[in-house]
């Protein structure tokens, strides 16, 4: 009786403390039957990647609206590479400009990213379908 | 997953490694080659005694179990955490924050902590916390702790896993009558009245005492001793660890250890038992074939017979 | 049976359709179709609304509110070093800004120096970089800080920033009381909702009362908390959340000066507010009014305030970065306009419009000067401001304005038995309201039962057409290599002796302003400031919520 979940880290990086949408997403994925840890407030990478590989997560997810996504990105994906756990999915959201956007996704330094306003369903399809090989299990003695 | 590929993650863990640490939990928990794994794992531990950290919401028992990790690591012990969290009944998702409380750790190398959903269990505990906790120790880590949910009920599933149970409770929230109806105080081999820099909690610590004078105290097993800490002014923690100590001590000694174990391995058995019950009825049950309820019938003493019945093959007398 | 008017009406109504079912303003509470006489039936015009600049305020602080002076348009500014910011601030002067705002990067509101390892990649990022008494004096070079207002948005290290600006003016020949302007120093509302904290709440309440101490003697013009909802609302808040939390936050510290053995009147006229405006004009302006008569009737009836400056509340207004959308940015500017006009109407005393491109980056010159464009449109040329509260009377207005102050009561009652503010907070009262209130406007988002134009409805692909401001990797860097420099050249044995003197006088109770005074003149920086009173105060941990 299998009963694949899928973990996903929600990282707050830096220092600052909005984590209102991190917040919302989180719930929006516990709903979606996934299973979440959150890292809390003002995260180093090297905390996250850290948590990430103990808790043998399928997805880190970044919330960053400190403007530090040009140094964040890439040093979580630095760290993944240097502990051989590229296969944990790399995704983020906050204020980050469309370019910039572009230069972290050419560049590799994530696997997508999210602008504000994304419907967090989108999101968590998005997840779905790159994980879908690890189906959760169907929801049994639904209880509505 | 391959033979192979689970043979090459078990030898990493026996070497040690972090990730196969990881993996193996994840393996585990999905139930993909549990059995086999645990096979090779309990091999490589069952040593370790198992401190288990239980006590009603908001009590502080991750802060706890952090300033028992500084304790732990100031000793140069390596320490290994499960921390279990409610998962939705309706969606299976659940929010693990546990870690949110253990910063001070996060990138100690010496400490592995492992966030766990209950997916369904009840008790306080996930389904494969006890494995969990093996391997974790084949791992490397020989300091087991592991914190349960804190619904303050039902933490009787404490006693499969944990050797030393410490029951957590706040000064002046009526922890301590709560605890009385809920059954905590039967399982607890110590108590900690945390947060003692609140009013009350001197009175709090008395009360156990006097809880403790009624139950009468001599029986075969050891009173519980009674802790105040204050686990974010770091108080108290060097006396809660040689609190632990000591009965660990006094398992080991007076031989009740194995007693322990053997309940452990019992109420495991069972519990495996069950298991294998549940899945090969997988999909009929726990549902209640249709065609029976439509039948009318209410009672459901009645149903169970004819479920039974079903289920077995019509032999209803199986039992008999 | 003869019908009255009244039941005419609602026939009609109910034969009508509508085209939607509940109607609710931003904050999910229901609005009926048509207010009339009997939903202010209550109201006593003299006891409840009264005169502008008299009891109970509800209608205004001053007798002539914008008649005689417009609002103070102050457009919140900062970022990368401090001479690229005192750049942008001799700019906006020029403007016709009449007062200055400082935005912090986050190592500073943290209380990190630039070349702490937590700062990188986040120095002069969201706002400016401030590691010593150098920086700020560079930050106000050729400003008359006699002849401007000056606001800072800083909270846990609020009193060292406040001591660097006052030793700034100091070296500027400017004695400290002629000085105008407002720290935020509200800490209450960083654990609530903005999660900038640093130390736990007692020492944190310390160094305010320390502040309200030090101003009433030195710096009796500058407003020395600005009691901030507006971060509780942007964290998820409704608008009767923000208003409730804020003014509790505001009882709080009034608690804190008696207990600390000051007199109401002393201190209180110097706390000021600040809130949020958000896209729901009618419920803003019914916030603001009924934050003005809840203040006063507290201050007069429950603290026993004499003084009248001691029951007006004095606010601030910055409009709602959250309703913002990355989307087709240009509609922000019309969002921000809305949402100025609520604030102006409901008789704020200074206003901050957002650039249309905040939700992406820092606002590019161009963006800035859109927004106070907004501001002097709405003074000039919409005739808003040629009368006082124009809206009272309104049965809307005063029904949602009553409905506040009661909400607001309720709120009160509640977090009273809880045991108080701070008891709220290590409850997670205030966190897991606000995270409710969240996750719930999300949904409605998502299930389109709320509209954002150009998020879920009316949206088209696009590239994004506006500029934004980058911020260079070479600001950090050479902000790392002057806070570097300062640590070698400066008289190392006597910062080494101010701090000291400030940690025996931490572990004490006397008055750290001027410690923290005596360490800033001798070139410390923050973060060795910071460092030493975490020695002895400790750090908060983050309460999660979800």
């Amino acid at each position: 009786m299998s009963q694949s979940r899928i973990r996903v880290l929600v990282g707050k990086p830096g220092l600052d403390g909005h984590d209102r949408g991190a917040k919302v997403i989180a719930r929006a994925l516990r709903d979606a039957g996934m299973e979440v840890i959150y890292s809390g407030l003002h995260q180093t990478p090297e905390q996250i990647v850290e948590a990430a590989i103990q808790e043998d997560v399928d997805v880190i997810g970044l919330s960053i609206l400190s403007g530090a996504h040009l140094t964040i990105f890439p040093r979580v994906k630095d760290l993944l590479r240097e502990q051989e756990a590229e296969d944990i999915l790399l995704i983020g959201g906050g204020t980050i400009p469309e370019e910039d956007v572009e230069v972290l996704l050419r560049q590799g330094f994530a696997e997508a990213l999210f602008t504000p306003g994304t419907p967090t369903g989108e999101i968590v399809g998005w997840i779905k379908q790159r994980l879908e090989t690890k189906e959760p299990e169907p929801v049994r003695a639904k209880d509505e | 997953m391959s033979r192979d590929e689970m043979d090459e993650w078990l030898e990493r863990l026996l070497r040690h490694e972090r990730r196969a640490v990881a993996k193996l939990i994840s393996r585990v928990e999905d139930d993909r080659g549990r059995e086999e794994i645990m096979r090779s794992v309990r091999a490589h531990s069952g040593k370790s005694l198992v401190i288990g950290i239980t006590g009603p919401p908001g009590v502080g028992k991750s802060s706890l179990v952090e300033a028992l990790t500084h304790y732990y690591r100031e000793k140069g012990e390596r320490v290994g955490i499960a921390a279990v969290d409610p998962s939705s009944p309706y969606t299976g998702g659940a929010i693990l924050g546990d870690r949110i409380r253990m910063q001070a750790h996060t990138t100690d190398r010496d400490v592995f902590i492992r966030s766990m959903g209950t997916r369904g269990h009840l008790g306080g505990v996930a389904r494969s916390t006890a494995d969990v906790l093996r391997i974790l120790e084949a791992g490397g880590y020989g300091r087991l702790l592991l914190e349960t949910v804190g619904v303050g009920q039902s933490e009787i599933e404490i006693m499969r896993l944990a050797d030393t149970v410490v029951v957590v409770l706040n000064p002046g929230t009526g922890d301590g009558i709560q605890a009385i109806k809920a059954g905590i105080m039967e399982v607890a081999d110590i108590f900690v009245v945390n947060k003692s820099d609140m009013p009350g909690a001197e009175r709090m610590k008395n009360d156990i005492e006097m809880m403790l004078d009624l139950n009468g105290g001599a029986g075969p097993v050891r009173r519980p001793p009674v802790v105040l800490t204050s686990a974010l002014q770091a108080a108290g923690i060097q006396e809660l660890g040689e609190a632990i100590a000591g009965q660990q001590a006094f398992l080991r000694e007076s031989g009740q250890i194995k007693i322990r174990r053997q309940v452990q391995l019992q109420r495991e058995t069972w519990h495996c038992l069950e298991e294998k019950v549940r899945s090969l009825f997988d999909g009929a049950w726990p549902q209640i074939p249709q065609d029976l309820l439509e039948v009318g019938e209410r009672d459901p003493f009645v149903l169970v017979e004819k479920v039974w019945a079903k289920m077995t093959g019509g032999r209803d007398d199986y039992e008999r | 049976m003869i019908m009255s008017d009244k039941e005419r009406w609602q026939e009609n109504y109910r034969a009508l359709r509508e085209r939607q079912n509940p109607f609710v303003t931003v904050s999910s509470v229901p609005v009926a179709p048509l207010y009339t006489p009997e939903h202010s039936a209550g109201t006593d015009y003299e006891r409840d609304l009264g005169y502008p600049g008299s009891y109970p305020y509800t209608r205004g602080i001053h007798a002539n509110m914008y008649r005689g002076r417009l609002w103070t348009m102050r457009q919140f500014a900062g970022f990368g070093s401090a001479q690229e910011s005192n750049e942008r601030y001799k700019f906006l002067l020029s403007q016709g800004q009449t007062g200055l705002s400082v935005a912090f990067d986050m190592p500073t509101i943290m209380g990190y120096d630039s070349d702490h390892p937590r700062a990188y990649g986040e120095v002069g990022r969201v706002g400016v970089a401030i590691d010593s008494l150098q920086d700020m004096e560079r930050l106000f070079q050729d400003i008359a800080l006699d002849r401007v207002s000056t606001s800072m948005t800083i909270n846990a290290p609020a009193a060292i920033l406040w001591a660097m600006y006052i030793v700034a003016a100091e070296k500027k020949g400017i004695p400290s009381y002629k000085l105008t302007g407002t720290i935020q120093n509200d800490i209450l509302k960083e654990y609530i909702a903005q999660k900038s904290w640093i130390f736990p709440p007692e020492p944190s309440l310390r160094l305010i009362t320390d502040i309200f101490k030090y101003a009433k003697e030195h710096v009796p013009k500058w407003n020395t908390v600005s009691i901030s909802g507006y971060h509780i609302r942007e964290a998820g808040a409704t608008a009767l959340q923000e208003l409730a939390f804020t003014l509790a936050d505001g009882f709080a510290y009034v608690e804190a000066g008696i207990k600390a053995g000051l007199d109401v009147d002393d201190f209180v006229p110097r706390l000021s507010f600040f809130f949020n405006a958000h896209m729901d004009v009618f419920e803003e302006i019914a916030k603001y009014r009924a934050a003005r008569r809840i203040w006063a009737r507290h201050m007069k009836e429950k603290y026993g305030a004499k003084k009248s400056e001691s029951l007006l509340l004095r606010f601030h207004t910055q409009t709602a970065g959250c309703s913002l959308t990355a989307q087709q940015p240009e509609n922000n500017i019309v969002r921000t306009a809305y949402e100025a006009l609520a604030a102006v109407l409901g008789g704020t005393q200074s206003l901050h419009t957002n650039s249309m491109d905040e939700v992406l980056a820092l606002p590019t010159e161009k963006a800035v000067q859109i927004a106070l464009r907004t501001q002097q449109i709405l003074a000039y040329e919409s005739g808003v401001a040629n009368t006082i509260d124009p809206l009272a009377g309104s049965y809307f207005v005063e029904s949602l304005t009553d409905q506040m102050e009661r909400g607001a009561e309720d709120y009160f009652r509640r977090i009273e038995e809880m045991g108080g503010v701070l008891a709220a907070i290590g409850q997670n009262f205030f966190q897991q309201e606000i995270a409710d209130a969240a996750f719930r406007y999300q949904r409605e988002i998502e299930k389109h039962e709320r509209i954002i134009v150009g998020v879920n409805e009316f949206t088209k692909e696009e590239k994004l057409g506006i500029d934004l401001l980058k911020i260079g990797p070479e600001t950090e860097k050479a902000q790392v290599g002057r806070v570097q420099e300062l640590k070698r050249i400066r008289d190392n044995a006597r910062v080494r002796s101010a701090l000291a003197d400030l940690e025996g006088a931490a572990k004490g109770s006397d008055n750290l302003i001027p410690k923290i005074m005596t360490a800033v003149r001798a070139y410390a920086t923050e973060g060795e400031i910071i460092g030493v009173l975490k020695t002895v105060f400790g750090e908060y941990r983050e309460q999660a919520v979800y």
